[in-house]
């Protein structure tokens, strides 16, 4: 049951990132570009999701609990913004700036299998293996 | 240059915040895709987790928005060395920083987790950075 759900959640959240457009590189650079012809749709891509998660969760998940169809809530322990938080994310923003795409939108495109965006896959599982690897230490 | 597309922003914006939302009420889980993804490729052979099935339907959600024309781009204008770069740092970073914009950006921030929302003002603000940088420095 939880697999189907999975499934459903995984192609809605596919549908959602190409009704929104989010998997064209171009718009979400001209979304990071403020200083050129700045593009907004994407600022309401992601404040639309982020405004409809807050309400489900503070209306909804707050009070419950467990999920309906499992037992637990698995929510990240760890409430330390440390260095690697930062410099993690501060890489992750530079890639997203240098190529517009981020990693839904890059499996969200597979399907149209343009051989950039499979290399841009096999680089990406590159550096999670290797982040993996070094976090580990 | 691409337009201002507010309404299907909008719409796919509460999709995406929807299936995210339903993932935590029905299972309990964040659906975070470079964690997601990074769970499922550091898993030889593969099992057929749930993560399988959400990457699953990830791949194949878009097939269902193009019979009402919005479809995934057959062109990307990008260079191969931004291809392999952008490729790499977004998977080295984003699983070193745990999480990318759909666990920080949309769950973590939608529930007031305080990483998250450092996460996120981190990678808006380097990513705005080095468009600024590439566009309007260099002139790429």
């Amino acid at each position: 049951m939880n697999n189907l759900i999975a499934l459903i959640c995984g192609l809605v959240f596919g549908f959602g990132l190409t009704i929104a457009q989010m998997v064209n590189p171009n718009k979400v650079l001209n979304f990071l570009d403020l200083f050129g012809y700045w593009d907004a749709s994407l600022a309401v891509v992601m404040g639309g999701g982020v405004i409809t998660y807050i309400i489900g969760y503070q209306l909804f998940i707050t009070k419950m609990k467990k999920p309906l169809l499992a037992e637990i809530f698995n929510l990240p322990t760890n409430a330390v913004i440390d260095k690697k938080l930062i410099i993690g994310s501060t890489i992750f923003g530079i890639g997203w700036g240098i190529a517009g795409i981020c990693p839904g939108p890059a499996i969200a495109n597979i399907t149209a299998a343009n051989e950039k965006i499979l290399v841009f896959i096999l680089l990406m599982v590159v550096g999670m293996l290797l982040a993996q690897k070094i976090k580990k230490r | 240059m691409t337009e201002f597309t507010p309404y299907s922003a909008l719409i796919g914006g509460i999709l995406i915040g929807l299936a995210a939302l339903s993932l935590m009420l029905l299972t309990g889980k964040i659906a975070g895709i470079s964690g997601i993804f990074s769970q499922l490729i550091s898993q030889l052979p593969i099992k057929l987790s749930w993560h399988v099935y959400f990457i699953l339907g990830l791949i194949i959600g878009p097939v269902f928005a193009s019979p009402l024309g919005f479809t995934l781009p057959q062109t990307i204008d990008l260079s191969w060395t931004a291809i392999i770069i952008g490729g790499f740092l977004v998977g080295f970073g984003s699983r070193y920083g745990s999480g990318c914009t759909s666990g920080h950006g949309i769950c973590g921030i939608g529930r007031f987790s305080k990483r998250s929302i450092a996460a996120t003002v981190t990678f808006m603000t380097s990513a705005i950075v080095t468009v600024f940088i590439i566009r309007h420095v260099i002139g790429a």
